[in-house]
């Protein structure tokens, strides 16, 4: 393989590496502007109350504060999906969660900000508050918006092929509830945004308006800045600088972006705010608890004959992403397995909580978890291997599954033998010591979306290249790197197309005013859709360089090779044998490149008269080549677009949308756990992930978004958690909320699978989601086998592994949980079962059903 | 507040500065010195992003005062380039894949300066107690122990072909 490519299939350092490493490079909130100002937010402490009135003129009063914000200043609602614009830069009448935005000082500094926010008096009606879903959905008053009745954001109800017919033929059928309790990206990074206007030449007054933000998708925040500042998006540039981390969490607008841009217009000065950690937490939109209702039948042999599924997502107090959210859970039960029967039901419901979002593995999380710990008890209940039941069950591509997914690359089978004789688990299943176990596991997701959610039929990605005399090639992209890679993807994507080396290419990305429209860095899109378009475009420009070297060689354009700075004619003694010519083209090139900016830039008048008297060449240098083209055609750029092919944007039905994507990603894991019985810890010690990509452009960065997606779904599944006691978040903390530390992190063995999809850049696919999702269920099904407890809720702490264990054998409960038995959970708790906090708290509806009985907590009678 | 003037030393260099007796040392730095290198991702010694070397002890700048550094030496990720050539530890970081975002990896570049300082071999459990002090969110660590691997044997060999 080696040999069919230079650039792509070897490690390589990402291009912004340095920048990183020697702390050189910028974050947002590391800019500053001249007169800059600082903006700090007034959150509520309710859950759900009408603002009755806000009196801002203490605060205003104060030395040193500029302007204070407030909802009326920007009153125009927004939102991240067309169909779900319930968000105001500031509360306007009501706040609906403890932590919503209320009001934003302007101050010359962040500690007369903090001390003006005390100064503003808010004057609040507290209402009833919806905390459980499955409460929340019997509302009839108090509502949360009062355009959804019973609460109830978007509820979808599919059927695919005959479920009851699939039942009926099965031999055995599973059917419980599982529980996945809320986790959050906690990027490192916190949000941050500062935005500046300038001052029209032509009327003198505020004119263009520079945000610089860290966002996923800057042109979404464009889109929405112009809804809320009624501003022409052409008046609107998006800077996206380094972002420290995203995992869906800057993949919609946050409420802070739009509000330095109100400010930043009321106070006429530049505004930063940046989140404190407390106030990432609170804007959240992460991962939604969920409760799934989930029924499996099988045959003897181990087919799967039906499956159907009821999820209810806790969605918070705002749409976000919610709608997608809820159609991905239902549709991405599709195209891992082959599953010819599929009833779904799935309801996202408002609750006076943070807003949840997109976090990576976006929708599919929670239901894999369920699936696949239903799958583990049906193998056991037929006595088969986990990883066999698997194996009988693959799809049979190419094919359309029977809700509308079409499947073309499919690494899966090699996926689950490659993690089964990695992990030794043929000879080691059930073979060690007690307390000790295996589980297995596997996951799929999408290579970005094939229907933008923004329904227009622009191209998804679109690159445009430049090259010019001095033989540098820039690549312009909207596609955002987040520190998955995708700057460094481009380049060697553009490098391998020109045959250029790696540090010719200089690529500019994400900057409204500079480079053409990309729908962002989520979904797992960027290297499959920008992949490709930066592809077309590198293309498009080489199809130039060609025909001018081909006529300056003497020579057919397909006779041509870019390999190396090089570019030769196929024959030519250079071009056989990849080995060793390539060394000495290796060294021809260095010499040509000290020479070269010499005859470049000074002699490249009498070098070429030298070369037409020499008359055709074998090869030209890639700059040779590029100046030739230049002055054949006058110019030398190029552009390229993707949109994903109409075959693979999915089925008819409502909500057929989501779910469609031009290829899959898949992934089969093994989870080696040990459980301390007296403790209930687990304890992960490796995990095995063969992932399949595609092809892996940059291996070290696909082996690390592969580490980083286990690593982050055993954070869900031993310890990440967010703990809610009447609506407040009680663990708004790096530490409380327990995202794992290098000391309990395990060794994690990626593997890589390359199944070269057809329609993939080079055949590569997503690398960064598909294998989260597995992880969680490969752990569950560990602790299985190594105590035989089948855990229904996530994640698995001490907490509840003891309870389960103790319930197992009939002892006394602890009561850590409420007395509740993780192996078959009933409905959400308060304190998600981890932690107990007492006191009163605010009025909860009277339908809560926490409100008549408080829960029982035995031993904690204090 | 009213501000008072001190002198801190930061990568070698003396710097007089007029700030608030209560300024942290991370603002400082990142303010007034503007070395943005050292980054806040918390707000209370969870995550270590803000991790500088005191006399070579690494400490967390989100929790210090700036005026407590007086007379000590202060370094900063901006002062590990040698000769303004990447460290060993900052290229293996990027050749391993030990970066990914980079937010957190100016911290982690102090803890592993500091712990190679101390101990210049450092066996997998040791590097993995060293690093607990800070947080990444996207690699899960493995890369980074490759990264502290490499860099460890590249040190030895400049040091060989130096004696």
């Amino acid at each position: 393989m080696s040999g069919e490519f230079s650039i792509i299939g070897k490690p390589t350092a990402m291009i912004d590496a340095a920048a990183k490493t020697t702390g050189a490079g910028k974050y947002t909130d590391d800019l500053r502007v001249p007169g800059m100002l600082i903006g700090k937010i007034l959150h509520s402490p309710y859950p759900h109350a009408r603002i009755r009135r806000i009196e801002t003129s203490r605060a205003e009063k104060c030395e040193g504060v500029i302007a204070v914000v407030v909802g009326k200043d920007a009153p125009n609602p927004y939102g991240i999906l067309p169909v779900g614009h319930d968000e105001y830069a500031l509360a306007l009448d009501k706040v609906r969660y403890v932590g919503d935005n209320v009001a934003c000082v302007i101050a010359v500094s962040e500690a007369i900000a903090e001390k003006a926010l005390e100064l503003i008096d808010v004057d609040y009606e507290v209402l009833p508050a919806y905390f459980d879903p499955e409460e929340s959905m019997k509302a009839t008053k108090d509502l949360i918006h009062d355009s959804k009745p019973g609460n109830l954001e978007k509820d979808y109800h599919h059927v695919f092929g005959d479920p009851d017919k699939g039942f009926s033929e099965a031999d055995h059928i599973a059917e419980a509830r599982f529980i996945a309790n809320e986790v959050t990206h906690a990027a490192m990074e916190p949000h941050s945004t500062l935005a500046s206007f300038e001052i029209d030449p032509h009327t003198g007054k505020a004119g263009r308006l520079t945000v610089w933000s860290s966002t996923q998708v800057p042109y979404y925040l464009q889109h929405k800045l112009s809804l809320v500042l009624e501003m022409p998006m052409s008046q609107i540039r998006v800077i996206k600088p380094l972002v420290g981390g995203g995992f869906g969490g800057k993949s919609e607008v946050i409420p802070l972006e739009i509000i330095a841009a109100v400010a930043a217009r009321k106070a006429q000065a530049a505004v930063k705010i940046t989140y404190t950690r407390e106030e990432v937490f609170w804007a959240h939109r992460g991962r939604p608890r969920t409760i799934i209702d989930l029924k499996t039948g099988i045959k003897q042999d181990g087919r799967i004959t039906a499956v159907k599924a009821r999820v209810v997502q806790d969605g918070g107090a705002y749409c976000s992403y919610g709608v997608v959210t809820i159609l991905y859970s239902g549709a991405l039960l599709g195209a891992l397995y082959d599953i010819p029967n599929i009833q779904y039901d799935g309801y996202r419901v408002l609750t006076n909580k943070p807003a949840c979002g997109a976090m990576r593995g976006h929708g599919t999380v929670n239901v894999r978890f369920a699936f696949e710990s239903q799958l583990d008890e049906l193998a056991a209940k037929i006595g088969m291997d986990p990883a066999e039941i698997r194996q009988h069950n693959l799809l049979k591509p190419p094919c359309i599954t029977v809700n509308g997914l079409r499947v073309q690359s499919y690494g899966l089978p090699e996926c689950i033998e490659k993690t089964v004789e990695r992990s030794g688990w043929k000879q080691r299943k059930g073979k060690l010591l007690k307390g000790r176990g295996l589980g297995i596991a596997c996951s799929h997701y999408v290579s970005g979306a094939a229907n933008s959610i923004i329904r227009s039929d622009m191209p998804h990605s679109t690159v445009n290249i430049k090259i010019d005399r001095d033989g540098g090639v820039v690549v312009y992209t909207g596609a955002s790197e987040i520190g998955q890679g995708s700057d460094t993807m481009t380049a060697q994507v553009a490098a391998e197309v020109l045959g250029c080396s790696l540090p010719r290419v200089r690529v500019i990305a994400a900057d409204t005013d500079l480079t053409p429209i990309d729908i962002g860095s989520y979904s797992s899109r960027v290297t499959f859709m920008a992949g490709n378009a930066t592809l077309r475009a590198a293309t498009e420009v080489k199809k130039l360089i060609a025909a001018a070297a081909a006529k300056q060689m003497g020579c057919a354009v397909e006779d041509l090779i870019f390999r190396n700075d090089q570019v030769f004619k196929q024959n030519a003694a250079a071009a056989s044998g990849a080995g060793l010519a390539n060394e000495s083209i290796r060294s021809k090139r260095d010499e040509a490149s000290v020479s070269g900016r010499v005859e470049g830039q000074i002699l490249r008048g009498s070098l070429q008269q030298k070369r037409k008297e020499e008359g055709p060449k074998d090869s030209l240098t890639f700059e040779e080549a590029v100046v030739a083209a230049i002055d054949f055609h006058g110019t030398l750029t190029g552009t390229g677009s993707y949109a994903p092919p109409q075959e693979a944007r999915g089925g008819k039905h409502k909500g057929a949308g989501v779910g469609p994507s031009p290829a899959y990603s898949y992934s089969a894991q093994v989870a080696e756990v040990s459980v301390d019985e007296e403790t209930g810890e687990v304890v992960v010690h490796k995990v095995w992930a063969a992932h399949d990509c595609g092809r892996a452009l940059n291996p070290v960065s696909v082996e690390g978004q592969i580490i980083g997606s286990v690593w982050m779904g055993m954070g869900q599944a031993l310890t990440e958690e967010m703990v809610w006691k009447d609506g407040m978040l009680m663990n708004p903390g790096l530490l409380e909320y327990r995202s794992p530390s290098s000391v309990e992190s395990p060794e994690i063995e990626p593997i890589i699978v390359e199944s070269i999809d057809p329609e993939g850049p080079f055949g590569a696919k997503e690398c960064s989601e598909g294998s989260l999702a597995a992880t969680i269920p490969a752990i569950a099904n560990a602790i299985y086998d190594a105590v035989g407890v089948r855990l229904h809720e996530s994640p698995f702490t001490p907490e509840r592994v003891l309870a389960a264990l103790r319930a197992k054998r009939n002892a006394k409960s602890l009561g850590l949980t409420e007395g509740v038995d993780p192996t078959a959970p009933a409905r959400f708790r308060e304190h998600g079962g981890s932690l107990c906090f007492k006191g009163k708290g605010p009025e909860r509806h009277a339908l809560d059903p926490s409100r008549n009985s408080a829960p029982a907590v035995p031993g904690r009678a204090d | 507040m009213k501000k008072e003037l001190i002198e801190l030393r930061v990568n070698g260099r003396p710097y007089e500065l007029a700030i608030e007796p209560n300024a942290l040392l991370l603002d400082t730095l990142r303010q007034d010195l503007e070395l943005t290198g050292s980054k806040r991702g918390c707000d209370d010694s969870s995550c270590g992003a803000c991790t500088v070397l005191i006399d070579g002890v690494a400490m967390m700048s989100c929790t210090l005062l700036a005026a407590s550094c007086e007379g000590q030496e202060i370094t900063t990720v901006e002062g590990v380039s040698e000769h303004g050539a990447l460290a060993a530890i900052q290229k293996a970081y990027g050749d391993w894949g030990g970066a990914q975002c980079g937010f957190c990896t100016p911290g982690f570049m102090m803890t592993v300066k500091s712990l190679l300082a101390e101990n210049p071999a450092p066996t997998e459990a040791e590097v993995r107690a060293a690093l607990s002090s800070n947080l990444c969110r996207c690699t899960g660590y493995s890369q980074m122990y490759e990264a502290i691997r490499s860099a460890i044997a590249a040190e030895r060999q400049v040091s060989a072909v130096a004696k």
